[in-house]
């Protein structure tokens, strides 16, 4: 009965959102203000529907329910609590309907939140929104429905991919789609701006948090992906460049560009045309993304199983969206040049060219990652770009960027003094260069690449806390007073700080990890040992274990420094019997300084031919996650320091921008 | 004129990260692509030793052999089979009989040196490649991947 309503609550938020779609538009149309007021009520009934039909899924797994073919080829009733409430979304259908669901949730939170927007804008955003809402509730209802039924039902269900049966899997997926869907918003936002004809700096107030809602949840869901992806066997380390994860970064780069040039709008009025263009490509690279993960169009460790009746649909709605949006925007978008007059050396011109480079680096992710497919509808050859070419084209691309990241926020906004810039900077542009060399000799050598990498990761740390002193007033003033100033610090410039800052952390350690990774491949009999960047490993003995759904085979390691013990070292090489699928546990020792990381690789029939191991040291790989945390703390408080009040009584005392 | 200037600036700076991107896309182009093999194109025109290939096929049965390091297997397209090495440990779901993409080199006696074995993240997903390879040469059975490969 429960799937049923489910599906049924599915029905109901398609007919709710095709109402929310026309009604709005056509009230904001006509100034018919009961049917603009029409789509609050519909967004929030829309996302309870969809809420209700999200939980009956909920339900069904943690029941195991296995009249529900979803269910039966994803759950299994020994499966742990936590993964058959993951589980839900670790397959096409479920995670559909968190995508659709997250949709609504933004649309109730404009319902409820966004009271002192302006009543048409209001509903022209909902409307937007809802159209998408409808575009991927007919996609799930006609290809993808999450609530089929199967009968007679099966004993037992498939079980989930032991691979995914992961704590990532819980948080890694939601938030990702936060992510993406949130840049929904923005895109909705975009288009009704354009509808309205207005893009004021009011406008850009009440995008910016929506923004940087979704870039927080991008970030922090990209940076567990990168997590879990590390300590997974198989799936590449932290970043491979493949085409799905390529997809999660290039809305990434993008909403970062966006980020910062909603920014130009709200204090400059300028770039208005490109902040809409811009709002509108960074939700079609997250359609884009949905697309490719779900046609299996690419070569991906990361696909879903494919279905090409999907993937036609998918790209019918890329399609309308985009191409609809681009047509609104190329309607429309005459009206919007102009805005405040400044000099190319200022803190406009530096958002400028960042924004430029965010997008050149952006587009040559997007052409790594389309190539391989418009060469094959073309000449009919297969190839794969591999991480080498990103290593080619958008890690140079970036040292412009970062260098640039540096000084931007010294540059004051209309006419920035590059004479008087740039001695300030003297102190931390030295320290970086002596970081760097450091760098090359603790760590004995390296690519020039990497060294100087290294070197900007310590600039962009020192530059921002030069900035941050700069505000205090550090040693210029007595520190009691600075203390107060630190407290007394507006939170969104403790989220620029934060997010530039833990930029370069992040970049110290994916330097460090990629370029003097040490690796060893050794069979060792129990007793023997290896050696690995100063670590001894010995292996003691091999045991058997029994868990909650699997068999696994464990060796013992002791790690040794010197003679002395410091640790146990555990991998594990596990078996599903549901599944008939063996996986891989690595056991890694994390350290400031570095990750130890050990594998037991599958064992021979005969044990007498010992254990095969592979174990490698990671250097610095910790500060990849501590640093995008300080980029996740900093979008918080960033998104925390919103005024509402402020802003409206600014825009009613004000048409026009303060400065 | 400050306007036109300003504007002249942003498409000098636009033509500039545009071009240097462009030619960094092109030099990155000449050695790393990997062009994708089956078995039958790799036996029929062998790529050069320092070629990056990816070659795509079915795990023959009965191939894998491990010698202490490093596990031989051979990739086959029921046409052509060809030789793999690789040293270190194979993804959870490398099995004997299902598809398998293999990165490398071709190296000497015809004795592929494969430096990434490509895990699949889900069973029922084969790449599309592997796909593609096995229409080819007819030995494409879409439900006959996973359980009935044990």
């Amino acid at each position: 009965m429960i799937p049923e309503l489910g599906h049924y609550a599915l029905v109901l938020a398609l007919l709710v959102a095709l109402s929310q779609s026309v009604l709005p538009l056509y009230g904001a149309a006509r100034g018919a203000g009961r049917l603009m007021a029409f789509a609050d009520h519909a967004a929030l009934v829309q996302f309870l529907l969809l809420a209700f039909a999200f939980a009956a899924l909920v339900q069904s797994y943690l029941v195991s329910d296995f009249t529900v073919v979803n269910v039966v080829q994803n759950s299994h009733s020994m499966k742990p609590l936590l993964y058959k409430f993951a589980g839900a979304w670790g397959n096409h259908e479920g995670s559909l309907l968190l995508w659709v669901l997250m949709l609504a949730l933004f649309g109730a939170g404009v319902a409820l939140f966004g009271r002192n927007l302006p009543a048409s804008l209001r509903a022209r955003v909902l409307a937007v929104q809802a159209l998408i809402a409808l575009g991927f509730l007919a996609f799930m209802l006609a290809t993808s429905n999450p609530f089929l039924r199967i009968f007679p039902p099966p004993l037992d269900g498939r079980d989930l991919n032991p691979l995914l049966q992961d704590p990532g899997l819980a948080f890694h997926p939601p938030l990702l789609y936060l992510g993406y869907v949130g840049f929904s918003l923005v895109f909705s936002f975009a288009v009704a701006a354009l509808l309205e004809g207005k893009i004021d700096p009011a406008w850009a107030r009440w995008v910016r948090p929506w923004t940087l809602i979704a870039w927080t949840a991008l970030t922090a869901g990209i940076a567990l992906g990168a997590r879990w992806a590390y300590y997974e066997l198989g799936w590449g380390g932290w970043w491979f460049w493949d085409p799905v994860e390529n997809v999660s970064f290039m809305p990434w780069l993008a909403g970062t560009a966006l980020l910062h040039c909603v920014s130009v709008v709200e204090k400059r009025e300028a770039f208005r045309a490109w902040t809409v263009l811009l709002a509108i490509l960074v939700f079609s690279l997250s359609l884009l993304g949905t697309f490719i993960v779900r046609s299996g169009l690419l070569t991906s460790v990361h696909a879903f199983a494919v279905d090409p009746e999907r993937g036609v649909f998918i790209l019918a709605l890329l399609f309308i969206a985009i191409g609809g949006s681009l047509a609104i925007f190329a309607w429309r978008a005459p009206a919007l040049a102009g805005g405040g007059a400044f000099m190319p050396v200022s803190r406009e011109g530096g958002l400028l060219l960042n924004n430029l480079l965010l997008s050149v680096a952006c587009g040559t992710v997007l052409f790594g990652t389309l190539y391989p497919l418009f060469l094959e509808l073309i000449t009919g050859e297969v190839v794969s770009v591999g991480p080498q070419f990103y290593n080619k084209t958008f890690v140079p691309l970036s040292i412009p960027l970062l260098v640039l990241l540096g000084i931007g926020p010294f540059l004051p906004w209309k006419r920035a003094d590059l004479s008087k810039v740039l001695p300030r900077l003297l102190g931390a542009a030295s320290a970086s260069l002596a970081v760097a060399i450091l760098a090359a000799i603790l760590l004995g050598g390296g690519p020039v690449m990497a060294v100087l990498f290294m070197g900007l990761a310590a600039w962009l740390v020192l530059s921002s806390l030069v900035e941050l002193a700069e505000r205090l007033r550090l040693f210029k003033i007595p520190l009691r007073d600075s203390l107060s100033r630190l407290t007394g610090l507006p939170r969104r410039q403790w989220g620029m700080t934060l997010a530039h800052a833990g930029l370069g952390i992040a970049i110290a350690g994916m330097t460090a990890s990629s370029v003097w990774k040490e690796e060893q491949i050794k069979t060792l009999q129990p007793g023997e040992s290896l050696e690995i960047a100063g670590y001894e490993l010995t292996l003691t003995d091999v045991e058997r274990v029994t868990g909650p759904n699997y068999q696994a085979e464990q060796a013992n390691l002791r790690v040794t420094v010197e003679g002395e013990e410091i640790g146990l070292l555990r991998p594990e090489r596990r078996f599903y019997p549901v599944q008939r699928m063996p996986t891989t546990e690595a056991a890694i020792r994390i350290t400031v300084l570095g990750d130890l990381y050990a594998v037991l690789g599958d064992t021979s029939a005969d044990p007498r031919a010992g254990y095969l191991l592979r174990v490698y040291f990671e250097p610095l790989v910790i500060w990849i996650w501590v640093g995008t945390l300080i980029m996740v703390v900093g979008g918080v408080l960033a998104i925390s320091a919103r005024q509402p009040q402020r802003v409206a009584a600014a825009r009613r005392a004000s048409p026009q921008p303060a400065e | 004129m400050r306007p036109k200037r300003k504007r002249l600036y942003a498409v000098m700076a636009a033509l500039l990260c545009l071009g240097g991107a462009t030619a960094l896309v092109l030099a990155a182009f000449e050695d790393s692509l990997a062009f994708f093999y089956a078995p039958k194109d790799l036996v029929a025109t062998p790529p050069g030793p320092e070629q990056a290939v990816r070659l795509g096929g079915l795990v023959a049965v009965g191939s894998v052999e491990r010698d202490g390091e490093e596990v031989r297997f051979e990739i086959t397209d029921n046409i052509e089979s060809v030789a793999v090495a690789y040293s270190g440990i194979l993804p959870d779901l490398f099995r004997e009989g299902q598809g398998v993409v293999v990165e490398g080199k071709l190296g000497p006696g015809a004795l592929f040196q494969a430096h990434t074995v490509l895990a699949k993240h889900d069973e029922t997903y084969m790449p599309p490649e592997v796909a593609e390879a096995l229409k080819a040469s007819g030995e494409w059975r879409p439900e006959a991947d996973g359980s009935q490969a044990q």
